[in-house]
């Protein structure tokens, strides 16, 4: 092991440790890995194959087929766009659609600069202010496209 | 904190000592600020108001005087933050952190402030108490009533209005068969969607053979639009796990798990809050209450996955694999988690077991209809002027929840559809209104009863969109096990968005219904098996919306965007220049002061920016 890698793998450790090296515990490690990197590293997942005794093709078939779970970096600011159903009749996709020409980028998709990092949810019950956006964890309720800008302009 | 507390308690004399002694310590005229700290009411700003509040009642020195308590959600979310004065229930909404100040010197001085209550919109009076607002005059909350009497971090709280006697009660004074029979009795049916009574289930897991039989708390909650679970998790998480704990004791449980989204971070909090706080007390963990039952219970956050409502798929993952579903010819109360017996319900079912239990199966199956009893809880949500979570009495009609609960349709527009059951469930026209809400009338109607959604529609929704919104969100959420629901819903997605963009054939709509049928009948699992329920009853009471954006290629609510066109109104347009700076594509000019703008349609890209901000009515949709 390089000496470099060391702490990284002293995080993943104690996150393993925390949930008893169960592996049926294996979304919640990924969860914490992921709370830790903003993303679910390749050499993480190895060590969380290794430790917890599951295969690797396992880890990754969990890591992919759960929305919450990013395998590539994401960016400093995560942006999260409610498309539940009540945001959705108030217009939410349109919202979506303007902070996707202001950023250039998808969702799922960073931009080059690792500053922004656009992601869709289904509804975090928070119906009475749609649409929403959430950025970073904080809610922005009530949006509106001409909104918008200030918003993303207010996260440097 | 007493030292009686540190110790778990060992007898239900030695709970009932400690419940005696919280309430005699509390003063039932204690005045207390409520502060809604729901998820909700936090997005609009609460925590500045109780920080606020905070440093009013310590600037003041008011301590003694006028109690702090941030509670979970009591519903009415439209006009939050919300601030309840105990014990008189003073309601103030809307309430920011520079009212704190006001408040508080009011309070203490017994007076009202009045600019901060609720103004009935039909009257124009103010009103002065919460229960006396028409939001909640009609609601019957058993459930969600508690939610401002109880701080859900204080254990205290939940004990003072009586919690954890029902647990006391089926430990020490009844056997598993007669808690399963008074369950049965109360004719209490799951709330997760499905409607199985509870009491069936839990008999039939008690008898299932296995090592270990296992319970389940259901808090993945998928339903886009809905949140009364997290709601109930956030805001009395001890009522949840006593029932867990009643129902783990009649089927011979002792490991339980409560899966939750991780996309309700407080929701998590509070329920580990509750664990510790619990498991100090002897309420969870080896021989609670001294009785030689053990039940301990972890938290599983789930991955943001919808088809893990369903329970295969939610105990697949809890073992750390894949979400995918199993088929069920072997039930999860005979073979679920491991491969053991398993008794899952969702969180809306555990809350309502410490009522039956404490207060009889006949007095709960007083409420509600023939075939379905007690409350539901229904998130309001869409194109209504209450939004919020309301708890009513089976049998109420749409109407009522709709018009005398929620307060219509805001901007005088016209009511089009409620949709209800989530992803799975129907849209309900206007025809239905009078419908009494239970499981079997909604089922009748071609929608179901979900895990509570209702979400309003007005003229401006668009019926074929919201089909297309239900396939998409379903094709995105199927977890591509079988194909008929992989390959089917992909399908109708396609149709459907050709059909909004113009490109409609002749006989969509009847290819709509073949596919419908075929992934009905073949889905391995309930995602599959309800996924067209959205699409048919939008044929089924919209037909004529379907039928102009395919033969006339038209969107008659304006909202499919390939068949919408934005146009000035020269005559209203009074040049003000708001819809030019809202331009992202900068496809209106202005033309100077008091003359209209120009649009320019080969730039527009129809995204509607200009509609949002004009408040003349200048911008036409077409």
């Amino acid at each position: 092991m390089k000496t470099k890698d060391k702490p990284a793998r002293q995080k993943v450790k104690s996150i393993l440790d925390i949930h008893q090296r169960d592996p049926s515990m294996l979304v919640s490690v990924l969860q914490d890995v992921q709370a830790e990197y903003n993303y679910l590293p390749k050499e993480a997942l190895a060590q969380v194959s290794q430790s917890l005794d599951v295969p690797l093709t396992q880890v990754y078939s969990v890591a992919t087929f759960f929305k919450a779970f990013s395998l590539k970096p994401r960016g400093r600011h995560i942006i999260n766009v409610c498309l539940g159903t009540a945001c959705h009749v108030r217009g939410a996709v349109r919202i979506k659609e303007e902070i996707e020409r202001k950023l250039d980028i998808k969702p799922g998709e960073t931009t080059k600069d690792f500053k922004y990092t656009l992601e869709t949810v289904n509804c975090v019950g928070a119906c009475a202010l749609g649409p929403i956006v959430i950025i970073d964890g904080q809610y922005f309720g009530e949006m509106k496209t001409d909104k918008v800008k200030t918003l993303l302009e207010s996260y440097r | 904190m007493t030292k009686r507390e540190n110790n778990r308690l060992g007898s239900p004399q030695e709970l009932e000592a400690l419940r005696d002694s919280i309430i005699k310590a509390r003063d039932p005229n204690q005045l207390c600020i409520v502060v809604c700290g729901g998820t909700g009411c936090l997005a609009l700003g609460a925590q500045e108001v109780i920080t606020a509040f905070e440093q009013e009642i310590e600037k003041g020195g008011l301590k003694n005087k006028l109690a702090l308590r941030i509670t979970g959600c009591p519903g009415f979310c439209e006009r939050g933050p919300l601030v309840v004065i105990k014990p008189e229930n003073v309601l103030y909404q809307q309430v920011k952190s520079e009212d704190a100040a006001e408040i508080v010197s009011a309070t203490v001085k017994g007076n009202i402030v009045d600019r901060l209550l609720y103004t009935d919109p039909d009257t124009g009076q103010k009103i002065t108490y919460e229960h006396e607002v028409p939001f909640y005059k009609k609601q019957k909350r058993l459930l969600l009533g508690d939610n401002s009497n109880i701080d859900p971090t204080e254990i205290r709280d939940y004990l003072a209005l009586g919690g954890y006697a029902a647990l006391s009660k089926v430990l020490f004074k009844m056997s598993p068969e007669e808690i399963i029979a008074e369950v049965k009795k109360s004719g209490l049916r799951g709330r997760g969607g499905g409607g199985f009574p509870a009491g069936i289930k839990w008999e039939t897991c008690r008898k299932a053979q296995g090592e270990k039989h296992y319970v389940i708390c259901n808090c993945d909650e998928g339903d886009p639009g809905a949140f009364m679970d997290r709601s109930l998790m956030e805001g009395n998480p001890h009522s949840v796990l006593e029932g867990m704990l009643i129902g783990a004791y009649a089927i011979g449980g002792h490991d339980g798990y409560i899966y939750v989204r991780n996309e309700y971070p407080l929701a998590v909090k509070n329920a580990q809050i509750a664990i510790e706080q619990a498991e100090k007390l002897g309420l969870l963990g080896k021989n609670i209450l001294g009785s030689g039952f053990d039940f301990s219970v972890r938290i599983s956050r789930g991955g943001g996955a919808f088809v893990c409502g369903e329970s295969t798929a939610l105990m697949a993952s809890l073992e750390g694999k894949v979400g995918e579903p199993r088929a069920k010819y072997v039930h999860t109360v005979e073979k679920g988690l491991w491969e053991q017996p398993t008794n899952l319900n969702n969180v809306e079912t555990w809350a309502n077991v410490p009522l039956i239990i404490k207060n009889g199966a006949d007095w709960y199956a007083k409420v509600g209809t023939e075939g379905s009893k007690g409350t539901k809880i229904f998130s309001l949500v869409g194109k209504i002027n209450n939004t919020g979570l309301v708890e009513v009495p089976m049998g109420i009609t749409l109407r009522e929840i709709i018009y005398d609960i929620g307060g219509g349709i805001p901007g005088d527009k016209k009511f089009k559809a409620v949709q209800t059951g989530g992803p799975s469930g129907g849209c309900i026209p206007e025809s239905s209104l009078d419908l009494p809400v239970d499981f079997d009338q909604l089922t009748k109607v071609g929608s179901m009863m979900g895990s509570g959604g209702m979400i309003v529609m007005d003229e401006n929704s668009c019926m074929v969109d919201i089909a297309k919104y239900f396939i998409n969100f379903l094709e995105g959420e199927s977890c591509g096990k079988c194909v008929p629901c992989r390959e089917g819903l992909k399908r109708m997605s396609q149709i459907l968005t050709d059909i909004t963009e113009g490109k409609g054939k002749e006989g969509d709509i009847e290819l709509l219904e073949r596919l419908s049928a075929a992934i009905m009948d073949s889905s391995l699992c309930a995602l599959g098996s309800t996924a067209p329920n959205p699409v048919l009853t939008t044929i089924r009471y919209f037909r004529d919306e379907y039928e102009a954006h395919i033969k006339d290629k038209r969107c008659p609510a304006g909202v499919c965007k390939e068949l919408v066109t934005y146009l000035i109104d020269e005559e209203k347009c009074p040049g003000c220049g708001l819809c030019v700076k809202a331009c992202p594509v900068e496809a209106i000019t202005f033309m100077g002061k008091k003359k209209p703008v120009v649009l320019d349609q080969e730039k527009c890209i129809k995204c509607g920016a200009c509609y949002d901000v004009c408040n003349l009515d200048a911008v036409i949709r077409k």
